[in-house]
């Protein structure tokens, strides 16, 4: 059991990336994925040296490298979307193992695979360095509204209880002989499906009643504690993003001098 | 699956963020004008519900499987507005743990969030007023909302492909591979959500925001151990034997549970 560790992938350790407050952290890693997206396909050593940056904050914050590749394999069933796109995307072809490519397509191929990889990588270290409640904390001191936040942490503390009730309904429908092998399973699943629903809407309507009786008048009280950034921690995160940048920039001025 | 980073350009998918957050806060407008205090509780169960629900892979075809889009199915459980902001904070907590890309976010909360719920919403609602006004017409008027939703979501993403894609596939060739594949999920969400309504609403009809105006309000009444009785309860001729005392939708009141029998 213990499904909470679905939306929790931090990782306890030290050093500066777990002591830079949220805030800092999830600007630099919007920032850093804005420059990733930006920088142009065919600039391949800027993607390189994106790679280096992020390899070296995962090996800064001490994460196992199979960790990051375990979290990688979201994107797998993209990796067969991309292998696909050398052979069915138009232009001029290249030989490459006796197989007739698509240049073109071979690029793109590798700028898509290279931006997902990229911008995943940086998620994974933001989510692996921050837990999730401090990203909340993080979100709110950024200014989201409110409701979202709240909505938000009621789903990152229930969806661990909700989803365990899921997998216990799985295994009594196995033990009771179920294999879900064709779409008349369908019915079944649907069926367990509402009862989850059911389930959760009433287990909403019992917290509910459980924050009328503790004094909950529609605003949830500010007791996250929050801990202000220190200027050298906003620093460090905007240098991440101002190196982004760099490198983004440089990719394209490059790019824009090899093609004229 | 969700759009990653770099799928579609940067200005694109800017844009589609400005549509995404604007459609959101207008969600939370109307959703917070609805029920103020319940909101927040109940949103977030929905949206453990809908991550849950999502995690249930059911069979396509010949071993491939595919997963709820669920935009529909929260829709006419908790309305419109609810359904899109759960399904927006299921996609946000998503992409910051690594499914769907942070840059993408605008694309995916406008395909799943605004088109999934509050299309899927419409569409739910145009089908009822064409349907008879029945309880089984909202399991119809679902099946249409959610076979359709599917498709509608797919050809969202074909339009930010054609606008930003960063791919030179054959425009023509993604739609038609895109549609139809979601053609095919589209025919498994839709039997998810009818039967998962129809249990709801068959246990719980009081729960079911898309039927509130078949249940009759019901009047304080003496009941005796009569079969006469039984007939006479609102949505679907059953015995009202799971269903709470407070079934007009007025659990928000403690107390409320009553039985004045």
């Amino acid at each position: 059991m213990g499904g909470a560790h679905l939306l929790d992938p931090y990782q306890p350790g030290r050093g500066f990336l777990r002591s830079m407050p949220a805030q800092c952290k999830i600007v630099a890693a919007f920032g850093y994925v804005i420059c990733v997206v930006v920088t142009p396909i065919t600039a391949g050593w800027a993607f390189g040296v994106h790679l280096l940056v992020l390899a070296s904050l995962c090996a800064l914050a001490r994460l196992r490298p199979l960790f990051v590749i375990r979290r990688l394999a979201v994107e797998i069933p993209f990796l067969a979307f991309a292998a696909a796109l050398p052979f069915v995307v138009p232009g001029p072809r290249v030989e490459l193992l006796g197989l007739g490519l698509s240049r073109p397509g071979l690029e793109q191929a590798f700028g898509l695979l290279a931006r997902a990889t990229l911008g995943l990588m940086t998620v994974i270290v933001l989510a692996a360095t921050t837990p999730a409640n401090d990203l909340l904390v993080g979100l709110e001191r950024l200014r989201l509204p409110p409701v979202i936040i709240a909505v938000a942490s009621f789903m990152i503390r229930y969806s661990g209880l909700v989803v365990d009730q899921m997998r216990r309904m799985g295994v009594a429908r196995r033990s009771r002989g179920h294999e879900p092998r064709s779409l008349r399973a369908t019915g079944v699943l649907a069926a367990s499906l509402g009862t989850l629903f059911i389930r959760s809407y009433e287990r909403g309507e019992r917290v509910h009643l459980a924050m009328l009786a503790r004094g909950y008048s529609g605003t949830m009280p500010a007791a996250m504690p929050t801990v202000s950034p220190r200027p050298g921690q906003w620093a460090t995160a905007s240098a991440l993003v101002v190196l982004g940048v760099a490198v983004a920039v440089a990719g394209r001025s490059l790019d824009l001098g090899v093609v004229s | 699956m969700h759009i990653p980073d770099g799928f579609i350009d940067a200005s694109t998918s800017a844009a589609f963020g400005v549509v995404a957050v604007a459609g959101i806060g207008y969600a939370v407008k109307r959703a917070g004008e609805e029920n103020t205090d319940q909101l927040t509780p109940l949103a977030g169960l929905v949206a453990a519900f809908v991550f849950a629900a999502q995690m249930l892979n059911f069979p396509v075809a010949m071993g491939t499987s595919g997963h709820l889009l669920g935009g529909t199915l929260a829709a006419v459980l908790v309305g419109p507005w609810l359904g899109a902001i759960a399904l927006a904070v299921v996609l946000g907590v998503q992409s910051l743990f690594a499914d769907g890309g942070l840059t993408a976010l605008g694309l995916n909360i406008t395909n799943m969030a605004l088109v999934g719920a509050m299309g899927g919403y419409g569409l739910f609602t145009l089908a009822r007023r064409l349907l008879p006004r029945r309880a089984s017409s909202v399991i119809a008027a679902s099946v249409i909302a959610a076979f359709v939703t599917v498709p509608l979501a797919a050809g969202a993403f074909v339009v930010e492909f054609a606008v930003g894609g960063t791919v030179d596939l054959p425009l023509d060739g993604v739609a038609g591979a895109m549609l139809g594949v979601h053609c095919l999920i589209g025919i498994g969400e839709a039997a998810i959500t009818a039967a998962t309504l129809s249990l709801v609403l068959n246990t719980r009809p009081d729960l079911v925001y898309g039927a509130r105006d078949l249940l009759g309000k019901q009047e304080l009444t003496v009941r005796r151990r009569e079969p006469a009785v039984v007939g006479a309860t609102g949505l679907s001729g059953r015995p009202p034997a799971l269903a709470p005392a407070g079934a007009d939708g007025s659990s928000d009141r403690i107390g409320d549970g009553s039985n004045p029998s």
